[in-house]
C-alpha cells in the first residue's frame, strides 16, 4: 500500500518517465490495433509480433549495441518480411492464410529464440536485458529509449488521426474505397506499416509473446461499449493507457518482474468486465433484458387468468386462492408466487390470508390483456384467414407486444367487434 | 443480336476475365449508351458481378479493356459510382447509416479532409430520396436487408457521379420500393447520367430499362430493350445452359493453359 502511494505521488523522475512511456506505448498500440481488429487481422498481428524477435537480435548482433533506434529498425524489417512471406505463400500455393500465418510465426520466432540464446551465451556484457523483449520490461523506458519509443508512439497517433476517415473506409469497404479513387494500395501499406511499428514499439513494454493481445484486446473490449468507430478507437486508447499504467506500477514495485503479462492481464480483465457488464451488448444486460421480458409476460398472463376466473363466476373482484389460479392455468409454483408478489408491489393485486384479489388498476390491465388476445385472434382469422383453432398460440405471444397505437388501429380496423372467433365476448 | 451505341459511355473491348485461370467471361465486346438506364440480365453464375467488378478495376483482366467516356477508368474515377452486392461488407461494423452514406463523398473530398456540412446535407438528401431519412442515426447492424441495400444506393447517389454501376441493388427490396427506386434511377438517366444495373426481375426490367445486356458467360445480346427482350434471346440466355463453354473453362483451368496467349 505504501508502495502504491509512493508510486502514484510521481515524485521520482524515473517513475514519471516509465509511466509516460508505458502509457504512450500501450495506448498507441491499442489505437492502431483497433483497425487490425476491425479488419479481422488479429492473427496477422500475432505473426508480426513474433517475427520482430529475430530482427531485434540480428540488429544487436550486427551493431553490438542496444541502441533502441537500431533495434527498432531491425524489428521493423523482419516484421515486414513476415507479412510479405505470408502474402507470398498465400498467392503462390494452395495453402490457406491461417496455415501460412502459423508457419511464418513459428519459423520466425524459432529463429529469433535461437539467436537470443546464442547471444546470451556469447558473454557479451551489453546483452543483459535483451531478453526483456520476450515478456516486456517497462522499467527500461528511461533516457533515450523513452524518447525514441515515445516519438514513434506520437507518430502513430498522428497518422491515425490524419487518416482516420481513410482507415475507416478501408476497414469497412475496401473495394468501394478503390473505386472512388482513394489510393487503396498506399493506404494499405500505411496501415500495415503502422501496425508493424505499433508492434515494434509495444514490445518494449509488453514483449513479443503477448503483443498481439495488446493490439487486439483493447479494441475488443471497446467494441462492447460503443457503435461508433471514433469512440471505439478513443476508448481502446484509454483502456490501453490504463493497462500501461498498471504495467508501470508493477515494474516499479517488482523491477525483476516482466511487465507484459501484467499489462495483458489487466486489459483482459477489462475485456472480461466489458463482456459481462457493457450496456446492450454485454451478457449481463442481455440477461437482464430477457429476464424482465419473462417477468412482464408472466405478470400479464397472471392478470389475464384472474380476469378469466372472474369472467366465469361474474365476480371479478373476489379473492382467489393459488389453487384456483392453478386450476385455470398451470404455472410453475415458484414463478407463480413471485409473480403475484411483483403484481402486489406494482399495485395490481392485494392479498389477504394467502388469497389474491384485483385492484381496480389490476382489473383494467387484466381486461386489456384479454381484449388484446381476442382482438388479435379475430384479426388473424378475419384478415389472414387462419382457422379459428390455430389462432390461440400466436395470440399468446402477440398480446404482450401490442402497443396502444396498434391496439387503437386494430379496434378501428375490426370496428370494435363484439366477440372473438371462439364466440367469447371482447371486453372494452 | 448486338446494337452498338452511337454515343457510348462504356466500351467493353474483347474482354475476358478468369478466376484462378478459369475464364468466366468470354470475349465481351459491346458499347453502352450515355443517358440510359441499362440492365444486365442473366442467370446465377452468368458473370454479371464479374463484369461489373472488371469494369470497376477490381479484378485483373485476362485480355481486352474497358473504357469509360472514351478514357481509362483511372482518368474518370471521380465520375464513377459503384454499388457492390450487399454481402460484400460486414454489416456489424460499428458505424451509423449517415456515416456510410457520407463515404460516398470521400472520393470528392480527397485525403485528410473531413466531410463538411454541405457533404452532410447532400448525404441527408440522398437518404431522403431512398426513403431512409428516418434511419439517419441508426446503427447499420440494425437494418433489414432491403434497408441495407437502400443505404448503399444512397451512398452511390451521394457520389454525384456521371455513371453508376450497381450490382443487384434491389435484392431483398420489396416490390413497391423497388418501383420507387427504379423511378429515381430513371430520373438520373433523364438527366443524362448512365446507370448500369444488374437485375433479376425480368418483369420490372421490361418496364423500366432502356437498354439490355443479356449475359451468360458470353454476351448473348445487347441493345435497346425492344430489340433484345425477345423470347428467343431470353431462351438463349436462360434456357439451354451453355454447357460447352463451362466445360472448356474447366479444361483450361485443369491444364493451366493461360486463357489468352500473351504473344
Ligand atoms: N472469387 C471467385 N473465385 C472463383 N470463381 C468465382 C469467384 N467469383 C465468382 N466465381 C465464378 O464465376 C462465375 C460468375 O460469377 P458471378 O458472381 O459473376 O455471377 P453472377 O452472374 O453475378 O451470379 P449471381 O446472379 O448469382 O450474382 C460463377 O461460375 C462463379 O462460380
Ligand atoms: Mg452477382
Amino acid at each position: 500500500m505504501e508502495l502504491f502511494f509512493e508510486f502514484f505521488s510521481f515524485q521520482d523522475a524515473s517513475i514519471i518517465s516509465v509511466v509516460i512511456g508505458s502509457i504512450l506505448l500501450t495506448s498507441s498500440s491499442a489505437v492502431v490495433g483497433t483497425f487490425t481488429f476491425l479488419k479481422k487481422k488479429a492473427l496477422l498481428g500475432d505473426a508480426v509480433a513474433h517475427a520482430v524477435l529475430p530482427g531485434i537480435c540480428l540488429a544487436f548482433i550486427l551493431s553490438g549495441t542496444k541502441n533502441p533506434l537500431i533495434l527498432i529498425i531491425g524489428a521493423f524489417i523482419t516484421g515486414w518480411l513476415s507479412l510479405i512471406t505470408i502474402d507470398f505463400i498465400g498467392s503462390r500455393t494452395k495453402l490457406k492464410e491461417d496455415t501460412a500465418i502459423a508457419l511464418v510465426l513459428s519459423v520466425f520466432f524459432g529463429v529469433g529464440i535461437l539467436m537470443l540464446t546464442s547471444i546470451q551465451h556469447s558473454g557479451n556484457a551489453a546483452q543483459t536485458g535483451l531478453d526483456s523483449f520476450l515478456f516486456g520490461n517497462a522499467a527500461a523506458l528511461i533516457g533515450t529509449d523513452l524518447i525514441v519509443f515515445a516519438f514513434v508512439s506520437l507518430v502513430l497517433f498522428g497518422v491515425v488521426s490524419l487518416l482516420f476517415k481513410e482507415m475507416k473506409i478501408l476497414a469497412f469497404d475496401p473495394s468501394f474505397a478503390q473505386v472512388i479513387g482513394l489510393p487503396v494500395k498506399t493506404l494499405e501499406l500505411v496501415l500495415t506499416s503502422i501496425t508493424v511499428l505499433a508492434v515494434v514499439t509495444g514490445i518494449q513494454a509488453v514483449g513479443v509473446v503477448l503483443m498481439a493481445a495488446m493490439l487486439i484486446t483493447p479494441a475488443a473490449a471497446a467494441r462492447f461499449w460503443t457503435q461508433n468507430v471514433l469512440h471505439m478507437t478513443l476508448i481502446a486508447g484509454v483502456l490501453g493507457a490504463f493497462s500501461g499504467l498498471a504495467g508501470a506500477f508493477v515494474s516499479y514495485s517488482a523491477p525483476t518482474m516482466p511487465t507484459g503479462p501484467w499489462i495483458v492481464m489487466v486489459i483482459s480483465i477489462i475485456a472480461l468486465i466489458s463482456f459481462f457488464l457493457a450496456p446492450k451488448r454485454g451478457i449481463l444486460s442481455r440477461n437482464l433484458q430477457q429476464r424482465s421480458l419473462r417477468h412482464l409476460i408472466m405478470d400479464e398472463n397472471l392478470l389475464k387468468e384472474l380476469y378469466h376466473i372472474g369472467e366465469k363466476d361474474n365476480t371479478p373482484f373476489k379473492e382467489r386462492s393459488i389453487a384456483a389460479i392453478m386450476r385455470e392455468r398451470f404455472f410453475p409454483e415458484g414463478q407463480l408466487k413471485s409473480g403475484l408478489i411483483r403484481l402486489k408491489r406494482k399495485g395490481f393485486l392485494v392479498n389477504k390470508d394467502g388469497r389474491w384479489k384485483f385492484t381496480q388498476l389490476g382489473y383494467e390491465k387484466g381486461q386489456r390483456m384479454v381484449k388484446l388476445h381476442r382482438l388479435w385472434e379475430l384479426y388473424l382469422s378475419e384478415y389472414l384467414k387462419i382457422a379459428p383453432d390455430h389462432v390461440h398460440e400466436d395470440a399468446e405471444t402477440i398480446e404482450h407486444v401490442i402497443t396502444p397505437e396498434l391496439e387503437a388501429r386494430l379496434e378501428k380496423m375490426l370496428a370494435f367487434p363484439e366477440t372473438d372467433p371462439h364466440e367469447k365476448k371482447i371486453p372494452y | 443480336m448486338k446494337v452498338e451505341a452511337t454515343n457510348p459511355a462504356v466500351e467493353f473491348h474483347d474482354l475476358t476475365v478468369s478466376y484462378d485461370k478459369k475464364p468466366v467471361l468470354w470475349n465481351i465486346d459491346m458499347t453502352l449508351p450515355q443517358g440510359a438506364l441499362i440492365g444486365i440480365v442473366g442467370p446465377n453464375g452468368a458473370g454479371k458481378s464479374t463484369l461489373i467488378k472488371a469494369a470497376m478495376g477490381l479484378l485483373p483482366l485476362g485480355s481486352g479493356y474497358v473504357r469509360l467516356f472514351n478514357q481509362s477508368l483511372d482518368e474518370v474515377r471521380h465520375r464513377v459510382s459503384y454499388v457492390p452486392q450487399r454481402e460484400s461488407v460486414d454489416w456489424d461494423f460499428p458505424t451509423s447509416v449517415l456515416d456510410v452514406v457520407l463515404m460516398g463523398r470521400y472520393g470528392k473530398l480527397g485525403l485528410f479532409r473531413r466531410p463538411s456540412n454541405t457533404d452532410k446535407e447532400i448525404a441527408m438528401n440522398c437518404l431522403k430520396k431512398v426513403g431512409m431519412e428516418a434511419f439517419t442515426k441508426r446503427q447499420i447492424s440494425q437494418l433489414s436487408g432491403g434497408q441495407q441495400q437502400r443505404v448503399f444506393l444512397a451512398r452511390a447517389l451521394a457520389q454525384e457521379a456521371d455513371i453508376y454501376f450497381m450490382d443487384e441493388p434491389f435484392a431483398g427490396v420489396d416490390a413497391a420500393t423497388e418501383s420507387a427506386l427504379l423511378g429515381i434511377l430513371q430520373g438520373l438517366a433523364k438527366e443524362g447520367k448512365t446507370v448500369v444495373v444488374v437485375h433479376h426481375d425480368l418483369q420490372s426490367a421490361a418496364e423500366f430499362f432502356d437498354w439490355i445486356v443479356l449475359l451468360n458467360l458470353r454476351l448473348v445480346a445487347c441493345g435497346p430493350i425492344k430489340d433484345v427482350f425477345t423470347n428467343k434471346l431470353l431462351q438463349d440466355t436462360y434456357g439451354g445452359k451453355l454447357t460447352v463453354l463451362a466445360e472448356v473453362g474447366e479444361l483450361v483451368k485443369n491444364r493451366e493453359i493461360p486463357s489468352r496467349e500473351k504473344y
